[in-house]
């Protein structure tokens, strides 16, 4: 598989925390990743730096270099409005704008100058589809988005970040606060995008990340200890604080 | 065994009275507010029912008791509020988006954030001495209603900029996360993200303001308001007079008559000061429901 994302030597400093130490790792596309680790490891960080969230943490720094296609994506001919606009991502909790479920998909699409309502209209539609929400939602669209269940909120902000087009979807632990119906819903989500789409998800949980991912990654510390495809990483790890957090023995 | 058998009776009823005597205690420190204000609101009554009508609404004042009415004082006071609004609302609006969403987080903005929640709380004939100097001698706009107007907007800027402050402050961080996840810039998340679920905060603090700026008096005393106006202003630089000042005219007066005349303008100015808060109670609770 060809290699979209790839981490040279990057280091992030949150002011004075070194939260990455000289990441180096690359990501295939149109494939699933899982970041694995346990809690502050770094995975959550490194995901965002893929879309420049961490742009809006006062005193991040980052050394080293990141590149998507090729394209440094922290140099200046980047413009990070249309980074997000080509990297999406799904948060931990699901948050839906307190608008409409129509207005919550047609949101990125009119940020970046969509104002036909015919068009509007179909990119509802297909990113509702693509999300496995349509059918549930389709009769309901002048609904408050805050109306449906936790898991339906879910793949409506799935939905909404596909609507603007993205080639990578970035997913931040999406279904941890989901009960299991969703989850194993969302992770069937995953599993029909991952032909469309390059998905890098963190996740909490190891078993998810065996189900789901064609390639995982391992951190601990700030720092990558190993990453490979998830078959072989699962069966047969290379290093041994990888093998001890896979059999539990610590996070 | 018993569980309960080494219980300290005595020290749990102990607790318990304590407990009784202070509730008591809050109860009835309520209970001054409550009864001072149904007190003014009888006695205001009783003293100005007899000349409340609809001559009191369309009569200018006069010497006699029998005509006066508080025409100019209404109008007045109308005008002022007509430039007040949307001057205040911009310009308070305007400061509090610039400080939550875009100034940097450093001492200047913290001066800057002490300085408004201070004025917030600077009694309101300072800023008729401020209008004074700066609008009727520097500006050279003299006694008249655009003075008054622009004093009084200061008077509820501050209030307004922390009120519109906190409702944007209000809005979870993880809104403005999703917004910007998906390519918007800064302004357009403000405006299309934060400051809708903003709006209601905001207008309830607007409403606020108003009904402050409604009834004070001594900025408008030191402005210049005329307290005999027998006439409506028609353009900005006329003199002029307003509800309040109205009221402080006929009470000053030695005639039993416009006592009572002044009871009758206060009933109304509560009545409309009521009707303000209400409507901002009403606002605060049906936005809430949805958020």
């Amino acid at each position: 598989m060809a290699t979209l994302i790839e981490a040279k030597d990057l280091d992030l400093f949150y002011t004075d925390f070194h939260a990455l130490k000289k990441v180096n790792l690359t990501i295939p596309e149109k494939a699933v990743t899982a970041f694995i680790g346990p809690s502050g490891c770094g995975k959550s960080t490194l995901l965002r730096t893929l879309n420049r969230m961490n742009d809006m943490i006062i005193g991040t720094r980052i050394e080293g270099q990141l590149t998507i296609s090729g394209t440094d994506i922290y140099s200046n001919e980047v413009d990070v409005e249309t980074l997000r606009k080509k990297v999406g991502m799904v948060f931990q909790q699901p948050n839906p704008f307190p608008k409409s479920i129509y207005d919550n998909i047609a949101y990125g699409p009119r940020l970046h100058g969509t104002t036909n309502k015919k068009e509007l209209d179909e990119i509802v539609e297909t990113s509702l589809k693509s999300a496995a929400l349509w059918d549930e939602v389709k009769d309901h669209l002048k609904r408050s988005a805050l109306s449906i269940s936790g898991g339906q909120q879910q793949r409506l902000c799935i939905a909404r970040a596909l609507a603007v087009n993205p080639d990578i979807l970035l997913m931040d632990e999406a279904t941890s606060a989901l009960d299991p119906i969703s989850t194993l819903k969302i992770e069937e989500l995953v599993q029909d995008l991952r032909d469309k789409y390059t998905i890098v998800m963190v996740t909490h949980n190891m078993h998810q990340a065996a189900r789901v991912s064609n390639q995982t990654v391992f951190f601990l510390n700030g720092e990558v200890i190993e990453f490979d495809e998830t078959e072989k990483l699962f069966s047969n790890p290379g290093d041994k604080r990888t093998e001890d957090y896979i059999s539990g023995r610590f996070g | 065994m018993n569980i309960f058998q080494d219980a300290n009776r005595q020290q749990i009823a102990n607790r318990r009275l304590k407990d009784h005597l202070l509730h008591t205690l809050f109860l009835l420190a309520t209970s001054v507010g409550i009864i001072a204000l149904t007190v003014l609101i009888i006695d205001i009554i009783i003293d100005g029912w007899a000349h409340l009508s609809p001559d009191l609404f369309t009569n200018f004042p006069s010497r006699k008791a029998e005509n006066a009415g508080m025409k100019s004082g209404l109008i007045g006071s109308l005008y002022i509020l007509l430039i007040l609004i949307p001057l205040s609302f911009v310009m308070g609006v305007g400061a509090a988006i610039y400080l939550e969403e875009y100034a940097p987080k450093n001492k200047f903005t913290r001066l800057v954030q002490l300085n408004i929640s201070t004025l917030a709380g600077v009694p309101s004939i300072v800023y008729g001495i401020l209008g004074l100097a700066l609008f009727v001698r520097m500006l050279g706009l003299e006694k008249s209603l655009i003075s008054g107007a622009l004093t009084m907007t200061l008077l509820v800027l501050p209030v307004i900029i922390v009120a519109s402050q906190e409702a944007i402050r209000a809005v979870p961080r993880s809104r403005r996360d999703a917004s910007f996840a998906l390519g918007a810039t800064k302004w357009q998340t403000v405006s299309r993200s934060v400051l809708p679920s903003s709006i209601p905060g905001i207008l309830t603090g607007v409403i606020l303001a108003v009904s402050r700026a409604i009834g004070e008096t001594a900025p408008l005393i030191i402005v210049g308001a005329s307290t005999y106006v027998a006439f409506l202003p028609q353009s900005l630089t006329d003199a002029f007079t307003a509800m309040p000042i109205q009221i402080y005219n006929w009470i000053s007066r030695p005639q039993v008559e416009f006592k009572d005349l002044g009871a009758s303008a206060i009933i109304i100015l509560l009545a409309i000061l009521i009707l303000l808060n209400i409507s901002a109670v009403i606002i605060r609770n049906r936005y809430q429901k949805k958020f």
